[in-house]
């Protein structure tokens, strides 16, 4: 692919509210995550809540779209004055030329969860002021972010479970590729509900303690949520040199199990070929890899088995789930921004909580921050149903 | 601006009183009347038998249009499953699961049910397919609402101008139960399956060639099939489906989000 700019870029998680609070956070080695005390959820689980996301409002004229997921949406593009490049943007290229690609996986669920304890009593009917589209349908979030910014253009959320807004990066960038549109807004809104809580929880699948990537006794993951975003544009054909780009993707499907991976990584390990491929590089030319790495057994080992398989055992690699829980569906988008973080200020996150290394994953797994030199880093997300995705971003130089 | 291009290699269709893509290309080009029935979903075969149990409404319309338009697929790489990218897209997907969990988690004892939740992803039926068919290529799993089927629609043919020689597109949408029925009223189920493939020079297949439009949408003259194509999003292909069976070029106008909508203009 001809590479993109990331020309402005952002993430709220519980790390913090926006860039300079997540880039301290890493720098400090901090951990976001806190014990589920969330809504009326009773389990012994870590989760990684975003703070003060209740007290957001929406413009009065979106009011229908008020739910947890467009709230965090709206704190997100409040950093890092990301509404204003949006607009510089809608002014440079008209409404209709930008796009709006953003990944969720359970959008404003929550809504519903609790409409659901509040149902008519003879009826079993929803209140009336329940607003299906504003606030349940996956749609919700980039229908209120187009809205947001009066745009005409195309306008759609990808919906690949975990994978979701890794997955947004290569659809944005083949509509720009195909000459629809010129710039999109690209990210992940995922926020904490009941749904994904208890279903981690039944497959057995979250962790009692913060999540431990890699570790040797890693017992499963930690749910977080966030809003990460970044404005996609063809890059100039003389980039400032500490711009951030797009360089490749690959996306492949495991067609292995629904809620497990392919015990190899076999799906993984081509959708990371395949953004080597599309960036026209070769392992050697990744600097670092921020892995999917959500602490459950069975994906890190997969994981490693793919990565060592196509990069070997040198190539530094990390998760900063650790750090900040499982964001979903915008796990890929936040890990986007925290790949863009590390090529600015060349630093590679080490992963936390690591007690004792898993001697059957034999990857370069870093456990402290570790400086560049960093020109290239991968990024990968894999989602249920076997849906993967890798991205490639560099510095222009 | 420039255009979107592909052609159509095959379909598949399942919808009210429209058993499958013959018999409403049939119906399009005025040779049977449409007669209204409730959409009848066929059991995935390609599933083993535990699965096949348990897959509800859309993963059973998504896997039945999809394989209505591989099986279509005569010839050479398109015809290849295993090979074949896919781009599914549904306003809601699986609506009764939906609702079962929302129930568990408004009771008392709120342990949901593993299949339920894997279940729930929207990309569910993605992920069937993908098993079934031993898939490996990427596919994707959209949702933009209403404009769910033009969104599927551009996210293909962007897939084809970016050099991938076919992509098979599923859109699908079924009815969820009450309560949530009466707040997103899809009256029954409907799906549609196109294989698309890169535009060859000489090739007899139809060719579609998309761009973003102001104008209106069209609107279908029977009050029946217009009724579908109000209230079903995916049904929003049928003024380009009644081309398509008509053998008819010219541009028809699909419905897609409220600030934009896709000229289609059919080369047939």
């Amino acid at each position: 692919m001809t590479p993109l700019q990331l020309t402005h870029f952002t993430a709220t998680s519980c790390l913090g509210r926006g860039l300079s609070a997540t880039r301290q956070a890493l720098e400090q080695a901090r951990c976001g995550l806190t014990p589920c005390q969330f809504e009326t959820v009773e389990l012994p689980t870590y989760i990684g809540e975003v703070g003060g996301v209740d007290d957001i409002a929406l413009p009065p004229k979106l009011q229908r779209f008020d739910c947890r997921n467009n709230r965090l949406a709206q704190l997100g593009l409040m950093q890092d004055d990301f509404h204003s490049a949006v607009r510089s943007a809608v002014a440079r290229f008209g409404p209709r030329r930008i796009g709006v690609y953003l990944g969720t996986s359970t959008s404003g669920i929550l809504t519903t969860e609790m409409a659901y304890r509040h149902r008519d009593a003879l009826t079993g009917a929803l209140a009336a002021d329940f607003d299906y589209a504003g606030t349940h349908n996956s749609f919700s979030v980039a229908d209120y972010v187009g809205r947001l910014f009066e745009l005409a253009g195309p306008a759609v959320a990808v919906c690949t479970a975990c994978s979701s807004s890794a997955k947004v990066f290569a659809a944005a960038q083949r509509m720009i590729a195909a000459d629809q549109i010129d710039a999109a807004i690209v990210g992940g809104v995922d926020s904490l509900c009941l749904t994904t809580l208890y279903g981690f929880h039944s497959l057995q699948l979250t962790s009692s303690e913060p999540c431990r990537p890699f570790d040797a006794a890693r017992d499963g993951l930690s749910i977080g949520e966030a809003a990460a975003f970044a404005l996609l544009e063809r890059a100039p054909a003389e980039p400032d040199p500490e711009a951030i780009l797009l360089l490749g993707a690959g996306e492949s499907s495991d067609a292995y199990h629904m809620s497990s991976p392919h015990p190899e990584g076999a799906g993984a390990r081509s959708a990371m070929r395949d953004a080597l491929t599309d960036a026209g590089l070769v392992p050697g030319d990744v600097d670092y890899i921020n892995l999917h790495g959500t602490g459950t057994p069975s994906n890190d080992s997969a994981e490693s088995r793919a990565v060592t398989g196509l990069f070997g055992d040198a190539t530094p690699c990390s998760s900063t789930k650790g750090a900040t829980g499982h964001a979903l569906g915008a796990a890929g988008a936040l890990e986007a921004v925290i790949c863009a973080i590390a090529l600015q200020s060349q630093l590679m996150p080490g992963g936390l909580h690591l007690r004792q290394r898993d001697p059957q994953l034999e990857l370069n797994y870093l456990t402290h921050n570790q400086r560049g030199p960093l020109r290239r880093v991968l990024s990968n997300s894999f989602g249920f149903g076997g849906a993967n995705c890798a991205l490639l971003f560099g510095r222009a130089a | 601006m420039s255009t979107l291009t592909g052609c159509i290699q095959s379909i598949g269709l399942l919808g009210p009183g429209l058993a499958d893509w013959s018999a409403a290309r049939a119906v399009l080009n005025g040779e049977l009347p449409h007669v209204a029935a409730r959409t009848v979903l066929p059991l995935p075969g390609v599933l083993p038998p535990a699965e096949r149990r348990r897959a509800g409404r859309v993963i059973k319309l998504a896997l039945a249009v999809g394989a209505e338009a591989v099986a279509g697929a005569a010839d050479g790489a398109a015809a290849d499953v295993r090979a074949l990218p896919t781009v599914f897209t549904s306003s809601g997907g699986d609506g009764e699961n939906c609702h079962e969990i929302c129930v568990t988690l408004a009771g008392r004892d709120r342990q949901i049910s593993p299949t339920r939740f894997h279940n729930s992803v929207h990309n569910a039926a993605a992920g069937y397919w993908s098993i079934a068919y031993g898939c490996t290529e990427g596919s994707t799993s959209l949702c933009a609402g209403d404009a769910s089927f033009g969104a599927g629609l551009l996210e293909a043919l962007s897939q084809l101008a970016c050099g991938a020689p076919a992509v098979l597109l599923l859109a699908y949408d079924a009815d969820y139960p009450q309560p949530l029925y009466a707040k997103r009223p899809i009256p029954d189920a409907f799906g549609i399956a196109l294989l698309l493939r890169a535009p060859v020079a000489g090739t007899p297949l139809p060719r579609l060639q998309l761009a973003l439009s102001d104008a209106p949408a069209a609107r279908m003259h029977h009050a029946g099939l217009e009724s579908l194509r109000a209230s079903i999003p995916a049904a929003r292909s049928l003024p380009l489906l009644e081309r398509l069976a008509q053998r008819r070029g010219g541009t028809v106008v699909l419905d897609y989000l409220e600030t934009v909508r896709l000229a289609v203009e059919v080369h047939s």
